[in-house]
């Protein structure tokens, strides 16, 4: 049996961000088997400290490119709630339509560019052109669509433009709202459907692999938990978005600028698996036909099938939206002003579902508007703990495999999280110290 | 003549800029007929020695950051820094209106001392940069114009006149008349007035026209109804460094 076992892979490919995966055995004792992120940090709380209230979502999308609009969205939330800032129903419906379209895109880019290369032993999608050329197009339609959601409603994909605290600075006509939802049930339901018989066909390639641990997700009685709701655990139930510290725990270790998270367990798994998991039950027929081609069963304990969560995912947030743009048309678009007129000024929660996971912001307003105090919990950081103990049951499992083998085991485990390190690090310790 | 070889880069940004140009579906593939990319960390596992072109997106932060744009430098012919990070420091920068110690302890506590960082810098402060894509995120279209004159062995058209003129001639009306900040006027142009045909206001991410007038725009924006310090603080939100 192997005794002694050294892996370093330094800066991870196709995941966003910088991270190594460092494992060390010797004479059988594992010693490391752990993610480092190395990522440089950006110092957004200092950033974002004293800008006033039209600014802050501005600023809190550049935390990151690619959940641009989850981090916006979630910042508005906070900031509306800390101002008493009401939004209407158009715009939370908008909104919905925001969240399913990036979770749709991110998803898309995520498990079909950057994952799915490994089902088919390359290192990237480029040389699939050639080979897989019929999947590559449809995957890249599917991700035209997608953006093109955020291009409509919010003026761009990634940094949105057209939400504002209280609302959005323009409402897209009935015309195009309406061309989107013919090309979504035209061309993306095919698309999708077409996409998920492909990855069906290779599931068999996802490493066998199981380790339970604690769900944590936005849960919503009304629906399955994207956009709104109460944070759930899979181990002690819901709690408001108010006691989110209680849940989150962070705390640093030496080999990570993006702090971990804990609750119940040494870890818990934020991300497509864990809203599964936690709200199976409430995807749309579109979702759970997929679930079921792809062989997902809840409760599902391989964190590898993340990935293929994220699959389901896209066929939910599809069919979610062209449900939720059907009611807007159906009640009639209205050429609504955003509501920018402060009722309080203080502290103020957001929570939303961003395709890694859970996302929290949390802020502070003094009676200027201005920032006082800002914290962010990101999905990659409260996944970090748990990636390390997938690895430290995992090693020894496959021990006997070739160095090679177990390498790319570890990378594919890393990258079925889709970890988005640069968010990890952008926000690390919580208050500012007067 | 053989496809050019083109690398992407990422220093201490949000990855959008990368994100931007997967976002080109539907000119992805003709682009890679015409060109060869070697290295892109984030969408490939290919690793390469040299390149033609190399895209950096990013600011200079770190240590690491200085010895790695230097070696990049060397492997490239032609280097394009792409996006507001890399061409000017854009919001990174910010940090930088603030005393080192205060940023570190704010952020990282008591254990300030475990992350080394450096005042943010553009990528040009360390190496020569040859060309820009500028915009927060860099804009698609200025990007494709680049990469196609470098493929055609152009030399690319550079903006530098405002936003306003583009607003203008989208015919959409004035920001600061509706009573809303706005940056346009002192803005490079290039991004098509993207933000205030959407509603919004200039926020200057594409960074200040070459000969603006800063205490005029500060004038301005005062009969606007917003005061010095409000006029320059929201004025350095992506150009902290050009405003210094």
């Amino acid at each position: 049996m192997r005794k002694n076992l050294d892996i370093d892979v330094h800066h991870l490919t196709r995941v966003e961000g910088h991270g190594n995966i460092v494992v060390n055995m010797k004479e059988g004792v594992l010693e490391k088997a752990q993610l480092e992120i190395v990522e440089a940090p950006r110092f957004f709380e200092a950033i974002l400290k004293g800008r006033n209230f039209h600014e802050v979502a501005i600023i809190t999308s550049r935390i990151c490119g690619i959940c641009s609009l989850g981090h916006q969205l979630t910042s508005l939330k906070a900031t509306e709630d800390a101002l008493g800032l009401d939004i209407t129903r158009q715009t939370e419906l908008l909104r919905r339509i925001l969240v399913d379209g990036a979770t749709f895109q991110s998803n898309t880019l995520h498990s079909l560019f950057l994952a799915a290369p490994d089902y088919l032993d390359v290192g990237s999608v480029f040389p699939l052109i050639n080979t897989h050329k019929d999947v590559v197009l449809a995957a890249l339609r599917l991700k035209r669509i997608a953006n093109e959601i955020g291009e409509l409603i919010s003026g761009r994909a990634v940094h949105p433009i057209a939400c504002v605290p209280g609302g959005f600075t323009q409402i897209p006509s009935a015309k195009n709202l309406l061309a989107l939802k013919n090309k979504l049930v035209n061309e993306a339901i095919p698309d999708a459907e077409f996409i998920v018989d492909v990855i069906a066909s290779l599931v068999e390639k996802i490493p066998v692999f199981s380790r339970e641990t604690e769900y944590i997700s936005v849960k919503s009685e009304k629906e399955y938990g994207l956009y709104d709701g109460d944070i759930y655990s899979s181990d002690s139930g819901s709690y408001k978005v108010n006691q989110y510290l209680e849940i989150t725990n962070e705390f640093v270790v030496p080999h990570s600028s993006g702090k971990h998270a804990k609750f119940n367990r040494s870890s818990y798994m934020v991300g497509a698996l864990a809203r599964f998991n936690n709200s199976h039950n409430q995807l749309n027929p579109l979702a759970k036909a997929a679930a079921e081609k792809l062989g997902l069963k809840a409760p599902n304990y391989n964190p590898y099938m993340n990935t293929i969560a994220q699959v389901v995912e896209i066929a939910h947030c599809i069919a979610s939206s062209i449900e939720l743009i059907d009611t807007l048309l159906d009640e009639g678009l209205k050429n609504e002003k955003p509501n920018q007129e402060p009722t309080k000024y203080g502290r103020g929660f957001g929570l939303t579902e961003v395709p890694r996971g859970i996302l929290f912001h949390d802020y502070t307003y003094n009676k200027q508007g201005k920032i006082e105090k800002v914290n962010c919990v990101i999905p990659t950081g409260q996944n970090l703990a748990n990636i390390d103990d997938d690895m430290k049951k995992l090693v020894p499992e496959i021990i006997e495999e070739t160095k090679e083998q177990i390498t790319h085991k570890l990378e594919m485990l890393v990258r079925a999280y889709d970890p988005c390190i640069s968010c990890s690090v952008h926000v690390l310790n919580v208050e500012f110290i007067e | 003549m053989s496809k050019p070889k083109i690398a992407f880069f990422d220093f201490t940004s949000c990855e959008g800029c990368q994100l931007n140009k997967l976002n080109l579906e539907n000119d992805l593939l003709d682009l890679l007929e015409l060109v060869d990319i070697v290295e892109f960390r984030e969408a490939m596992d290919d690793k390469a020695d040299e390149y033609d072109i190399a895209f950096i997106e990013g600011s200079i932060s770190t240590p690491t950051c200085i010895t790695r744009i230097h070696d990049i430098r060397r492997r490239t012919k032609i280097l394009v820094a792409l996006g507001a990070c890399a061409v000017q420091g854009g919001i990174n920068a910010i940090k930088n209106q603030h005393s080192a110690d205060w940023v570190k302890e704010t952020v990282y506590g008591e254990d300030k001392y475990l992350f080394p960082s450096i005042p943010v810098q553009p990528i040009s402060a360390v190496v020569k940069v040859d060309y820009e894509v500028r915009g927060c995120p860099m804009s698609t279209p200025e990007f494709l114009h680049v990469l196609k004159s470098l493929i055609l062995n152009r030399k690319p058209e550079i903006f530098d006149h405002a936003v306003c003129v583009e607003c203008k001639l989208k015919e959409n009306e004035c920001v600061l008349d509706k009573g809303m900040f706005c940056l346009g006027p002192i803005t490079r142009a290039g991004c098509d007035a993207i933000c205030p045909t959407f509603g919004q206001y200039c926020t200057g991410c594409r960074g200040v026209v070459s000969n603006i007038n800063k205490n005029g725009a500060v004038e301005m924006l005062k009969q606007h109804g917003f005061s010095t310090k409000e006029a320059l603080n929201r004025m350095k939100m992506f150009c902290t460094l050009e405003l210094e």
